[in-house]
């Protein structure tokens, strides 16, 4: 498939005849510039993830002071202790995924594989608790443009019997719910994408890929991961937290 | 100081035995390759394939409006063709243009590399491009797509009903397609450099496009989650957009013009760096102010992103805030300025010869400027809101886009030709094809200027009739420009076969990938190059052609 | 700019000097039991009425474990200054989108002139 496995042959320099493994693609002098550069460009694509969640944290602000009684209705019908648990999750599957990640950095197949499996569990169940949250929120009718009513807004929920909004902002909880929806399910599709990722790099490591120096995959995988547990650190207090007492 | 030009007897060159375009055959080593200069081909093809489509669109919109009254195209039918003259040209036309086919082949040599550092990355950026731009000709297959280019919420979340969401997705993948790229470049500037590659003896065309690259990975992020939002809001209904539900649409276009103004100099950077290395090698002088011009680069990346709002004057923003990006506007025209004054003073006492990419060059700074100028025209306030969506707007972005950026992608093609196919084009019809090109356009937009400022608007398919003179006069001047366009489709292709073989460096030029022979092996370099001199240094070139024993092949 | 650049060293000499820093396990358990801590101090004091400063705490607490993980799981702490900038470039084109958009909703009710 690559062209230029002739090209590779006749390239290598003298000065690293001691270190060229088979994962050191022809076009790098040495591992250690294949790694860097990989992080780099890792980097480099998490900023665009920034942007990405940016532009959908910008309207969650500017919505928020718009339509504060909304937003503030439409936290208080979350579960905080799902969310919560969630957090806690998310916070321990990235511990998992630093060990996996010293793991491979330690050369270690057994622990690196046992972390692996850690992390891809607490991932699934960060999403089976997202799944529990969604669902509760169709069955009470807070889906904007599927099944939105303003009922509960306007006439006061259980828990917060005096969040009585007039007709007009208590359609704006749309906004709150929209976004939430938005920025929940980007969020649970880069969990998605992150769990197919980490099985993918499991079988690989099954097979002892990760854990004879070429630690680049799931070093960068890792980043990834932290990346979205960071993404969610600020969606708990945004979406969960800062309205409660409001 | 030796600037006597001796340009290389091309005679004796002949095509060397190996290179990257017969290293392997047949359509699976293209299809599969991890070869930046490969890679550079396939985008090659494929923007000029839009570009004629994103042209053909165009001819149609300059026949309706030969006429005043709207009698070749329905009004409806306008719509869909000016909006898909507008997406294919910008998101599968001008984004990718000159960095994903001039900077994929020469970056990676101009820093020294074998490669960029993602080979695969790069391959799948065209591989996006590609399901974008089927995406795209679908939408026109199946009926179109009447948002124009900016998708403006309400308008596409509610009011039409056509193939909105697969346009938009189509410009959400091409921007992936950006994002590779520009990624790939940026790390492949800080990671791969020859040894002795220090930053400031990179060719300016290398730090043209780290600014630009820096754009697009900031920029076009916000693009993608803008269109999510606006495909969620048309499939689902969620009101982040829409006032009914309490959105507010002037979002949206905060949201699409924090992209879409730096995308403006994501499709210009690049194209002043092909203008720094013609004028440079045609004048056979280092560029004036080397340092200058590279900063400037990087100051016109990051204004650009505080500039956006001048877009929406008269969409309802704030009057406060309207001022704010009204002044920071003006500072975009400082860094362009460095440029266009650098440019010019490069010409200063230089040997300037006047071949076919230099033709090009010279119309690309006296179509920028006005173009640029109009544009600080429009920043201010005032003026804005008496010309904003008329045909000054419209003549204003074309003449930076297709007078600035169309013209430095034609004379870099030309520049780089002989490097990329190993043989050069017919100089004598390249030479009148530029001419063609550059009388064609200010025939097609000049008068554009004025009707505008008479009052025309723009995205109409009928007028008023005493508008019809400069209209004929635009539409004569786009069949002009058609012409000019089509010439080099032709005879670079004939070139192909019957081109004069180009040697190693027909240009007498100093960057590294002219020292390297026509067209370049596939790893570029037989061994890794140590860089010890400056970017454009003549004397260094002369001083290297008297050492080395002529080898030809 | 990056002086110490390895591709620009053609020695063989120096494999483990660009070696990747090596952060041990108990580091990793130290930031994890902050994280796990602090998340629960904020669910905690959201119960608690603070009036706008519940906000305040909550976004504090929430940079707070952003900077322990991009620091010490993300190992920026231990990153070249290329990383480093590459991460305070994302965030400060962020703050660009969200301060200019501000300019305009913060003062889109001041009316004309």
């Amino acid at each position: 498939m690559d062209s230029h496995t002739v090209a590779a042959q006749t390239a290598i320099t003298p000065h690293d005849e001691q270190a060229h493994p088979p994962f050191l693609r022809h076009h790098f002098a040495n591992v250690a510039q294949q790694r860097e550069t990989a992080t780099f460009g890792m980097w480099l694509f998490l900023l665009t993830e920034i942007m990405f969640f940016g532009g959908m944290f910008c309207a969650y602000l500017i919505y928020r002071n718009w339509y504060y009684p909304a937003f503030v209705a439409g936290s208080h019908t979350l579960h905080i202790w799902a969310g919560t648990l969630n957090t806690t999750l998310l916070i321990i599957s990235s511990f998992t995924m630093a060990m996996a990640v010293h793991a491979a950095e330690t050369r270690q197949r057994k622990p690196l594989l046992r972390w692996m499996v850690l992390t891809m569990i607490l991932g699934i169940g960060f999403l089976c608790v997202k799944a529990y949250e969604w669902h509760d929120e169709w069955v009470e009718h807070h889906v904007p443009g599927l099944n939105f009513s303003p009922a509960e807004f306007q006439n006061g929920s259980k828990a917060y019997p005096d969040d009585k909004l007039p007709l007009d902002m208590a359609e704006k909880a749309q906004v709150y719910f929209s976004l939430y929806f938005a920025m929940t399910g980007m969020h649970a599709l880069h969990m998605i994408i992150g769990v197919s990722l980490l099985a993918f790099l499991f079988v690989k490591a099954w097979g002892g890929a990760y854990t004879t120096g070429h630690v680049a995959p799931i070093e960068n995988f890792g980043l990834y991961w932290h990346f979205v547990d960071i993404v969610w650190i600020f969606l708990y207090p945004l979406l969960y937290l800062i309205s409660r007492h409001q | 100081m030796s600037t006597i030009v001796t340009l290389p007897d091309q005679s004796t060159a002949q095509l060397p035995k190996v290179s990257y375009l017969n290293q392997e055959y047949g359509l699976k080593s293209w299809l599969l390759t991890g070869d930046h200069k490969r890679i550079a081909m396939l985008y090659l093809i494929s923007i000029t394939f839009f570009f004629f489509i994103g042209g053909a669109m165009a001819a149609l919109i300059r026949m309706e409006l030969l006429t005043p009254v709207s009698d070749l195209l329905a009004a409806d039918t306008y719509n869909k063709v000016f909006t898909a003259h507008g997406i294919i040209m910008v998101f599968f036309f001008l984004v990718p243009s000159v960095p994903a086919t001039i900077g994929n082949f020469c970056i990676p040599i101009m820093v020294g590399a074998k490669d960029l550092a993602f080979p695969k990355i790069n391959l799948l950026s065209w591989y996006i491009y590609i399901a974008a731009g089927i995406m795209m000709i679908c939408v026109l297959v199946f009926g179109g797509v009447d948002t124009g280019w900016t998708f403006t919420t309400p308008l596409s979340t509610h009011y039409l009903n056509t193939n909105v969401v697969t346009a938009g997705l189509a410009v959400f993948l091409a921007g992936f397609s950006s994002i590779f790229t520009g990624l790939n470049f940026i790390v492949t500037i800080h990671r791969m450099r020859a040894p002795g590659m220090t930053w400031f003896r990179l060719p300016l065309f290398v730090w043209s496009h780290y600014a630009a690259s820096i754009l697009m990975v900031l920029g076009t992020p916000v693009l993608a989650i803008t269109l999510v939002l606006v495909v969620l809001e048309r499939t689902i209904g969620i009101g982040v957009f829409d006032p009914t539900k309490g959105g507010d649409p002037l979002l949206f276009q905060h949201l699409f013009w924090f992209y879409s103004h730096p995308a403006v100099y994501i499709m210009i950077l690049p194209g002043m760096g092909v203008i720094s290395e013609v004028m440079s090698t045609f004048s056979r002088k280092r560029v004036f102010g080397y340092t200058a011009v590279a900063f400037s680069s990087v100051a016109i990346a990051v204004f650009g992103f505080f500039v956006w709002a001048h877009h929406m004057f008269i969409m309802g923003i704030s009057n406060y805030s309207a001022l704010v990006f009204s002044l920071l506007t003006m500072l975009v025209a400082v860094p362009s300025a460095i440029k266009i004054f650098n440019w010019s003073a490069t010409l200063y006492k230089g040997s300037i010869t006047f071949e076919t990419p230099m033709l090009y060059a010279f119309g690309f700074i006296g179509l920028f400027t006005i173009g640029g100028l109009t544009g600080v025209f429009l920043g201010s306030m005032g003026m804005d809101i008496h010309l904003t969506e008329t045909y000054f707007i419209v003549a204003h972005f074309h003449f930076v886009m297709v007078g600035g950026m169309l013209m430095a992608y034609l004379s870099g093609v030309h520049f780089w030709w002989p490097k990329m196919t190993g043989r050069m084009y017919p100089e004598g019809v390249s030479k009148l094809a530029a001419v063609i090109t550059f009388v064609g356009f200010i025939l097609t937009f000049f008068p554009q200027f004025i009707l505008g400022y008479l009052g025309m608007p723009r995205r109409y398919a009928a007028y008023p009739p005493e508008f019809q003179v400069l209209n004929v006069f635009s539409s004569a001047g786009a069949s002009v420009l058609g012409v000019g366009y089509l010439l080099p489709l032709l005879y670079l292709t004939w070139s192909l076969k019957y081109g004069k073989i180009a040697g190693a460096n027909p240009w007498q030029a100093t960057g590294l990938e002219w020292q390297i022979q026509s067209p370049p092996l596939t790893e570029n370099f037989a061994e890794t190059p140590i860089v010890t001199h400056e970017a454009y240094d003549y004397e260094w070139l002369e001083s290297k052609k008297a050492r080395e024993v002529p080898t030809v092949g | 700019m990056e002086h110490h650049e390895h591709h620009l060293h053609l020695t063989a000499s120096e494999p483990t000097h660009h070696e990747e820093h090596i952060v041990s396990p108990t580091v990793y358990l130290i930031i994890g039991t902050c994280l796990l801590i602090l998340t629960a101090s904020t669910a905690a004091i959201s119960y608690v009425d603070l009036g706008v400063f519940n906000a305040v705490v909550a976004l504090a607490i929430a940079c707070l474990k952003g900077s322990l993980v991009v620091l010490f799981f993300m190992h920026i702490k231990y990153s070249s200054k290329l990383t480093k900038l590459t991460v305070a470039a994302g965030f400060f084109t962020f703050l660009v989108l969200l301060t200019m958009t501000m300019t305009d909703y913060l003062s889109r009710a001041w009316g004309r002139w």
